[in-house]
């Protein structure tokens, strides 16, 4: 699994956004050019208003209208082997950062799981929901109590898993996580990482961590790429840019947020298989 | 003021602007133009429209000038809409302010006050006061303001309570002010903008609540309003439709103006705001 | 269900205090008319300056105000309403008769208004800044600055004058031997004309409700979030972005009841519908105060019902009421 595949996933060339207001315009994008590769765990990490999250909404199709967005974002995969672009929910996973804003409220969490899987896998609505039970198991949710349950009767870990189960329900290729964890509280954050993790693993994903906590990026990914106001500062392998940061800016980054707790984690060799 | 060339940048806000400046043209200009007065006989019964220079268009039942009329009538139209859109944002300031500042019974009482005068339909009591009261100018304005002075209320004290608990409140109370100079010089300037932005809502329903009450006979008998012309022409509705028309296409195009130069107001300050 | 009874019980008691308001309102009234309820049956059945003294003392009218406030409560607690001086009859007796031709007329006018409205306003929310949503709003303001009144004349005179369609008012053909079907279609015929005009002036106030609702959800984070499950627009639309805005169109269909109410007073004039507006109308040209006290009092207790009834349906719709109160 640690083996990447060669194959490059989404090839993005010299992608700028920028917003017509000017108060958002903090949050755009210089000429970024990156490749995902299949089945690779990338992290992008950065302070807020570095671009970070405007990248991911870009690469899931999801920027705003007011956004205006030049360059390429190129799936190789799918112009060849399909002739069409990627599905958002079918090809692209989507998590967001506040689990309790992005489930519908009045929804129950079984229907908003199994109408992804309706969707994209045609299936019936009793197909749906069996599916929807399965893929609440895997993301350890009891799903006799969870399926008609409604987002305000559940923790904030338990939405986030409800939500990644939503993401993940039509097998995609590529699983974006914005920020998935920050919303949550330590104990809770390092089982969702974990969780992550190994659907990451048993799926076979690309997963794409937007983050700007670097020791979690430390931990997930084997390629990092920093980010510093629209713009890519740097890209590496994870043990270089720990251990041998060429970025001033990705210097300061490590040594603001890395205390003693995190510090043993920078020790241990990036995107080896850790779990089991 | 970038407020005011956002306000002038909406075709609405414009129609909405030009209806009430002609309106106002109209009021005014009333006595100058018809300076007889509009209930005296000034031809033939039932002159249609468009048939005699002097009496455009034409005459009623009793031969009177319809022009003439719809020209008052504009008078009373705005007059009793602007005085009882007035008392009613009054009252509800004055109320809201008293609630949400006093609290406890005080509150829990004035509260149930203004629950009580939304269960009784507004268009009965205003019937009811008028019928008790005879029918007035003033009590036509009370009676109306008395059915209107709950939504403002409610927004009042809304506003009120997230006033109160702010520092500068807080150094009033230290030093010492009393607590209705409070009340009424501190915070209910502060709580005015929402309650003002209900006004073109309130004059809108005004100068319709005024045209029903007039229409069923209960308005001031010796003042032409469109109301009274619009049931006047009912009575002759089969032979002369135009006589009930008029008016009602004049109270159309009120209303309109009123919600539209309105909305554009409010349009324009919330952009404002949102900018600032 | 408990959820929903446990506001019920609080519901009923604020609605009590409500009552209790509206009584001492209409009797606050009653005495600021010219003449009382002695007058009244006297101007009813006639009567002679010693029967008029006897019949003061004997109703305890000659009694201090707040003796005079607790007979009226304890004649209300006995639902009598007094007697009506236009009709000769007890109050009640000729509210009820009006009753169902008004709750017939606002039903159908709320049923016209709410769906109607709200379907436009999807139509019109599902593409906000579209060319429908733009025509679709301005009409609707159009359509909201016309009095319901002078609507339901110029419906007169395009369908019942000039057309020919449709009655001119009434609820139904008087003298007629119809029944069952044929009498329904007879009072369906007869009652079209009105409930599109009352109908159609709250019907913009749902559109816009409605539009303003759903541009609200749209910018939802979970809105984002479907979009990146890939869920299809038409989805999206209906059962997130509509599902969610209709919720507080649920909560003003309870508080525009009172409006409604007050509005079928000068169309059920317009149309002659024998119903409780028009007799409010024509208590006021009787100058039968009581019987318009009546009205008032029979429309707040409607009311009341009416939000009632809106409260449960909407804990039932929303599945975060009561939530605080010991879900899982």
């Amino acid at each position: 699994m640690s083996a990447s595949g060669q194959e490059v996933l989404v090839s993005i060339r010299d992608l700028s956004v920028s917003y017509s207001s000017e108060a958002d315009n903090e949050a755009a994008l210089k000429g970024i050019s990156l490749d995902i590769r299949d089945g690779e765990r990338l992290a992008i990490i950065g302070e807020s208003g570095s671009g970070k999250s405007t990248f991911a909404l870009a690469i899931a199709g999801l920027l705003p209208g007011a956004a205006k967005m030049t360059g390429s974002i190129e799936w190789p995969g799918f112009s060849t082997k399909l002739g069409q672009k990627p599905l958002g929910g079918r090809d692209i996973g989507f998590v967001f950062q506040d689990p309790s804003a992005s489930l519908d409220p009045v929804m129950p969490i079984g229907r908003q799981i199994a109408e992804v899987a309706k969707t994209h896998l045609f299936m019936s609505w009793p197909q749906a929901y069996g599916h929807a039970e399965k893929l609440l198991k895997r993301v350890r949710l009891d799903p006799a109590s969870i399926i008609p349950a409604y987002p305000h009767q559940l923790s904030g870990g338990q939405k986030q898993r409800a939500a990644i189960a939503a993401a993940i329900a039509a097998g995609p290729n590529l699983l974006i996580a914005d920020e998935a964890t920050s919303a949550l509280d330590t104990i809770v954050q390092a089982e969702v990482v974990s969780l992550i993790e190994q659907l990451v693993n048993e799926d076979g994903m690309a997963l794409l961590f937007v983050t700007h906590d670097i020791a979690l990026a430390a931990r997930l990914a084997e390629r990092i790429a920093v980010f510093q106001r629209g713009e890519m500062v740097e890209l590496g392998e994870t043990a270089n840019i720990i251990h041998s940061p060429r970025h001033a800016c990705t210097r300061t980054f490590r040594d603001a947020h890395i205390g003693l707790d995190t510090a043993p984690l920078l020790g241990r060799p990036a995107g080896g298989p850790r779990h089991g | 003021m970038s407020g005011v060339s956002r306000f002038l940048g909406k075709p609405e806000a414009i129609a909405g602007s030009i209806i009430l400046c002609a309106l106002l043209a109209m009021a005014l200009s009333a006595g100058l133009l018809f300076p007889s007065d509009p209930q005296a006989i000034a031809g033939p019964a039932l002159l249609p429209p468009f048939q005699h220079m002097s009496l455009p268009l034409g005459t009623d039942r009793l031969g009177r000038n319809v022009l003439a009329e719809l020209f008052h009538g504009a008078r009373a139209s705005l007059a009793v809409g602007l005085a009882a859109a007035a008392a009613s944002l009054a009252i509800g300031a004055f109320v809201g302010t008293l609630a949400g500042f006093a609290g406890g019974l005080m509150d829990e009482i004035l509260m149930r006050v203004t629950d009580a005068f939304q269960t009784v339909p507004g268009f009965l009591l205003a019937l009811a006061f008028v019928s008790i009261a005879g029918p007035s100018l003033t009590a036509v304005v009370t009676a109306i303001a008395l059915s209107a002075w709950t939504g403002p209320a409610r927004i009042a004290r809304a506003q009120v309570l997230s006033i109160r608990e702010r520092d500068y409140i807080a150094s009033a109370r230290v030093i010492g002010m009393h607590p209705l100079e409070i009340a009424f010089r501190e915070i209910l300037p502060n709580a005015l903008p929402p309650v003002l932005a209900l006004s073109s809502i309130i004059v809108a329903g005004a100068i319709l609540t005024e045209a029903a009450l007039s229409f069923l006979g209960l308005g001031d008998p010796n003042r032409v309003t469109w109301g009274g012309m619009i049931a006047e022409g009912r009575t002759v509705l089969r032979s002369a439709p135009f006589l009930s028309i008029i008016p009602g296409v004049a109270l159309v195009f009120t209303v309109l103006g009123v919600y539209l130069a309105g909305e554009g107001v409010a349009e324009a300050t919330a952009i404002r705001r949102g900018l600032s | 269900m408990t959820r929903a009874s446990t506001l019920l019980r609080r519901r009923l008691v604020g609605s009590i205090f409500v009552l209790a308001i509206v009584i001492v309102g209409t009797f606050l009234l009653l005495e600021a008319a010219p003449g009382d309820a002695v007058d009244a049956y006297a101007a009813s059945t006639g009567g002679d300056a010693g029967l008029i003294e006897l019949l003061r003392h004997r109703w305890g009218l000659d009694q201090s105000a707040l003796t005079r406030l607790a007979s009226y409560i304890w004649t209300l607690a006995h639902l009598d309403l007094g007697q009506s001086i236009a009709f000769s009859r007890p109050i009640r007796d000729v509210i009820f008769e009006r009753l169902p031709n008004t709750l017939l007329l606002m039903g159908s006018a709320t049923a016209l208004s709410f769906g109607l409205g709200s379907a436009l306003g999807i139509v019109a929310g599902a593409r906000p800044g579209s060319f429908r949503d733009r025509f679709l709003s301005i009409g609707s303001l159009a359509l909201y600055a016309v009095p319901g009144f002078w609507l339901g004349l110029v419906l007169i005179v395009v369908f019942a004058v000039d057309l020919r369609w449709l009655p001119i008012g009434g609820v139904e053909t008087i003298a007629s031997t119809d029944t069952g079907f044929a009498r329904a279609a007879d009072i369906a015929r007869h009652l079209l004309l009105p409930v599109t005009a009352l109908g159609f002036i709250y019907l913009a106030l749902y559109l816009r409700m409605m539009r303003a609702g759903m541009a609200e959800v749209w910018r939802m984070d979970f809105i984002l979030a479907a979009r990146a499950r890939g869920i299809t627009r038409r989805r999206i639309v209906f059962a997130h972005v509509a599902r969610n805005a209709l919720l507080p169109l649920i909560t003003m269909l309870g508080l525009q009841s009172a409006q409604m109410l007050g509005g079928s007073v000068v169309i059920e004039s317009v149309f002659s519908v024998p119903g409780l507006g028009r007799l409010a109308q024509e208590a006021v040209t009787a100058r039968d105060t009581p019987l318009l006290m009546g009205i008032i009092l029979t429309s707040a207790v409607l009311v009341i019902i009416i939000n009632l009834a809106v409260d449960i349906a909407y804990a039932f719709l929303d599945p975060r009421v009561g939530a605080s109160e010991g879900s899982p």
